[in-house]
């Protein structure tokens, strides 16, 4: 199933897109602009953007803390989000959630969340809100390697597949949880068998090439979406950076993490495209260019923006105020 | 007027809600088949179909978590927990994620999601098994706490909850179950943060809600014969609290008793009575005392239990220690 050329540079767009992102959201929180966690998506942009494509606009995605790539993927404003990630009212969340909690109402993004494994039976509950709606939407379910231990991790699987649910659990596998290697953590780390348990199929895909991402997704959306139940994706891929901006990465090798950056989505990409005459050098150098503009953008535009008035600390609690 | 038990109050609320709002469903552990533990939700499948009558696993986060994904899709879920003390285990979903979702979102979701579920001890039933633990909810923003004593303010306030837009933990009590009252056969809400004064009286206020607005009632019959005229109010919801009302009894009586079941370290009674002494304190006759729960897990022996838990003759000992 080949891939049409056009939508070959929408994904490579949106790579460069995430990882020019991330690169700017690091100088800003070295600058200061940026507080808190912030957990960078460098080396994992092949998974959100070759599995989002994969989806309708209006299919739900529900993430992690490491969530910037996926409300990009959604086509949230950079400018949304960026603001966000410097605290100011016009952020996607008005700056009351962060890094690790963009949610886009409009655009079908359920969120991000904060604790290992909180998202996978909210995605499950969507699922089941589309099945009693009759409605055929998907929901891709995100969650890393060390989420597969977590207990929601198997209530969500099994509640899944027990009510045959449209869910395509996608595990990003980067094989560490914070600075705890997969086999350290996991008793069985083929993390795609473990699906098995709950008679869901599991697949498993090289997480560093887009292109096979997004046929894999393809696959696995139309089946889930045609009745077929849920199904887990197991995307094999590295993060270049530390778990957060304030983790070195210590416990990895030098050796190993060259190995990666030697499998890098964006130059696999942008060489295939090369070579099937699908693009030019210049196009790709253009496509760089506006990215660039595109972040600088942002950034320029949350460093102009206010921040939360006083008066929005109370608000957005409750629909009915607090003391309603 | 006709008279209606406890458990029969949540099972009409629940068939009213679900027949006139096609967005409303039950999901919990035996509350299909078997009809509820309790008896609350016996019938419902009958009538609604095992598609709106879901029974689970035994997985209480799952649940939550699969009520919250529903909630912020399009539908109105009423997840049952068969007790509080299963909450516990699903204590991230509520505080974490459901009490959270719309504040770190900015506000650009509602969670219309009801949690019931059974607390309260003096059945024997042990440490693990006779939770009375609201404070712990109404500790945390973002979730309202509604705790009933009757049939008739169950039904109007369970009614309430399901039509509200925010999250609300619903606390019904094991021993109130079989309990007998007043309910008429047209339909009637009550509003959150509104008490009911159960008795007039002007000597002394006592709060009280759930089964030990039972006790308080009882205490104040026994008051009553030493010439010592008790004020009984019952808040019915702790979140939103109606402070007002307690405030202008208060201000009559200058004397108040706050009743909780749950431990008196940091419980629902300290937040009250240090509200009550920040408001009125120079108008206070004595300080506002507490009657709750001894600070030990709850032990089964039944007379060690009866010692551990509060009753209407230690209400009366507060009263009697701030009225003679």
């Amino acid at each position: 199933m080949a891939i049409a050329a056009a939508d070959q540079i929408t994904m490579y767009r949106k790579m460069v897109l995430i990882r020019r992102f991330e690169e700017g959201v690091a100088e800003a929180y070295a600058d200061g602009f940026i507080g808190g966690f912030t957990h960078l998506y460098i080396g994992q942009e092949a998974v959100a953007t070759g599995s989002i494509s994969a989806l309708n606009h209006d299919d739900y995605v529900i993430g992690t803390y490491r969530v910037h790539a996926h409300a990009l993927c959604r086509d949230t404003a950079p400018r949304a989000l960026m603001a966000e990630l410097y605290g100011r009212a016009t952020g996607v969340c008005k700056g009351k959630g962060g890094s690790m909690h963009f949610f886009d109402a409009s655009r079908y993004m359920l969120g991000g969340y904060g604790i290992v494994g909180g998202n996978l039976p909210i995605g499950v509950g969507a699922a089941l809100s589309m099945h009693m709606q009759q409605q055929d939407r998907v929901v891709m379910n995100f969650f890393g390697d060390g989420a597969s231990n977590q207990g929601v991790f198997h209530e969500a699987l099994n509640m899944a597949k027990l009510w045959n649910l449209g869910v395509i659990f996608v595990c990003e596998n980067n094989f560490y949880g914070i600075g705890t290697d997969v086999r350290t953590s996991s008793a069985f780390n083929e993390i795609h068998k473990k699906a098995q348990g709950y008679g869901i199929p599991g697949h498993v895909v090289n997480g560093m090439d887009v292109l096979a991402v997004r046929e894999k997704c393809e696959e696995l959306v139309k089946f889930s979406r045609q009745g077929g139940g849920p199904v887990l994706l197991e995307a094999r891929c590295y993060r270049y950076q530390g778990h957060s901006m304030t983790d070195a990465g210590k416990y990895r090798s030098v050796a190993e993490a060259e190995l990666w950056k030697k499998r890098d989505p964006i130059p696999r990409l942008a060489k295939s495209m090369l070579e099937a005459g699908i693009v030019d050098q210049a196009k790709l150098d253009q496509i760089q260019h506006e990215v660039n503009e595109t972040v600088e953008d942002a950034m320029r535009f949350a460093e102009a923006s206010p921040r939360p008035a006083p008066e929005a600390l109370y608000g957005d609690v409750l629909v009915g105020g607090p003391s309603a | 007027m006709p008279e209606l038990r406890y458990f029969e109050a949540v099972q009409r609320a629940l068939a009213e809600e679900m027949a006139r709002d096609e967005r409303v469903f039950i999901l919990g552990e035996d509350v299909g088949l078997v009809g509820g533990t309790f008896r609350a939700t016996e019938g419902l499948m009958a009538e609604f179909g095992a598609r709106r009558v879901r029974d689970t696993p035994i997985a209480e986060a799952a649940i939550i978590g699969v009520a919250i994904g529903a909630a912020m899709t399009g539908l109105r879920p009423v997840a049952e927990l068969m007790t509080l003390n299963f909450g516990i285990v699903a204590m991230d979903q509520i505080i974490n994620h459901a009490s959270k979702a719309r504040y770190m979102f900015g506000g650009q979701v509602n969670l219309p999601l009801v949690i019931r579920a059974a607390a309260g001890g003096g059945t024997q039933k042990g440490a693990q098994h006779s939770h009375s633990i609201e404070s712990w909810f109404v500790n945390s923003p973002g979730i309202r706490v509604v705790i009933p004593s009757t049939p008739y303010d169950l039904k109007g306030l369970l009614k309430t909850a399901i039509r509200c837009e925010d999250p609300v933990l619903f606390i019904e009590h094991e021993m109130l179950y079989n309990t007998k009252g007043e309910v008429p056969d047209e339909e009637y809400l009550l509003p959150f943060g509104v008490a009911d004064v159960k008795r007039p009286g002007r000597d002394v206020t006592i709060v009280a809600w759930s089964k030990m607005l039972h006790e308080a009632l009882k205490a104040a019959d026994q008051l009553a014969g030493e010439g010592i005229e008790a004020e009984v109010i019952d808040p019915r919801t702790l979140d939103p609290f109606d402070l007002d009302t307690v405030l202008e009894s208060v201000l009559r009586t200058r004397r108040a008793v706050v009743v909780e079941e749950g431990w008196r370290k940091v419980g629902v009674g300290a937040e009250i009575a240090s509200q009550v002494h920040e408001a009125l304190f120079y108008e206070l006759e004595a300080p506002v005392q507490r009657v709750a729960a001894a600070d030990v897990p709850t032990p089964y022996a039944s007379n060690l239990e009866k010692l551990a838990l509060p009753d209407a003759q230690r209400i009366v000992d507060a009263v009697l220690k701030i009225t003679l």
